[in-house]
C-alpha cells in the first residue's frame, strides 16, 4: 500500500516535471535556456518516472531492466545536452544577455 | 495513475513535437528531438506496464541507444557538414583550415 503510494507520486510528480519542461521550451527566451529546461526535465523526469515503474515491478527481471533504461539515460541526456551547446557555441550562437552592449563582445 | 503518467508524456511530447516544427535555429529543432526521443522511451516503459507486456521493456532500452547515437550523428553532421568517416584525417584537415 505505501509502497504503491509512493510508486503514484513518483509517477505523476515525474510527469509534471515533464509537462512544465515542455512549457519551458515554448516560454524561454533563447536556445541556452531553453536547453536548459530540455535538459534538466529529461534527467528528471525520466529518473522518477522510471523510480515510480520501478516500486511497481518490485525485485524482478523489469525491475533490471528500468534499472539499465536509468542507466543509460542518466549518462547519455546530459551528455547530449552538452554536445549540443558545445555545438551552438561552436556555430556561432550567441547567448542572450540582458545587458547585451557590454557583455557579449568577449 | 498510469494513465495519468501517459497522458502527461504525451502532452509533453506534443509540446517538444511543437517546438521541433517551429524553432528559430536548427540547435532548437535538434534539443526538441531529443527531449522527444527521451520521452518516447519513458512513454513505451510506461505503456510497457500500463499493458501488462513488460517485454516491451527492451525495445525502450534499444530505443534509449539509438536515440543518443541518433541525436549525436545528427549534431556532427550539423557541424560538420558532412559524415567525415575517419576521424584522424578529419582532425588534421579541420586544424590547416582554421588555421
Amino acid at each position: 500500500m505505501i509502497i504503491d503510494i509512493l510508486s503514484w507520486v513518483c509517477l505523476v510528480s515525474g510527469g509534471l516535471l515533464g509537462v512544465i519542461g515542455g512549457i519551458g521550451i515554448h516560454r524561454f527566451p533563447d536556445f541556452y535556456s531553453r536547453l536548459h529546461a530540455a535538459g534538466i526535465t529529461d534527467t528528471l523526469c525520466a529518473v522518477l518516472i522510471l523510480l515510480g515503474l520501478g516500486l511497481q515491478a518490485g525485485l524482478s527481471l523489469d525491475a533490471f531492466k528500468l534499472f539499465l533504461i536509468f542507466v543509460f539515460l542518466f549518462f547519455t541526456s546530459p551528455t547530449a545536452s552538452h554536445a549540443l551547446a558545445n555545438a551552438a557555441m561552436h556555430g556561432g550562437l550567441k547567448p542572450k544577455l540582458n545587458n547585451a552592449n557590454d557583455e557579449v563582445k568577449s | 495513475m498510469l494513465i495519468a503518467a501517459t497522458l502527461a508524456i504525451l502532452i509533453t511530447m506534443g509540446l517538444a513535437l511543437a517546438r521541433a516544427l517551429m524553432g528559430p535555429t536548427v540547435y532548437d529543432r535538434i534539443a526538441a528531438v531529443n527531449m522527444f526521443g527521451t520521452k518516447t522511451v519513458l512513454l513505451i516503459a510506461v505503456f510497457a506496464f500500463l499493458s501488462g507486456r513488460t517485454d516491451l521493456l527492451d525495445i525502450a532500452i534499444v530505443y534509449a541507444l539509438i536515440n543518443f547515437i541518433g541525436v549525436v550523428a545528427v549534431l556532427r553532421l550539423v557541424e560538420h557538414g558532412d559524415f567525415h568517416s575517419s576521424g584522424e584525417a578529419v582532425t588534421k584537415s579541420t586544424k590547416v583550415d582554421s588555421e
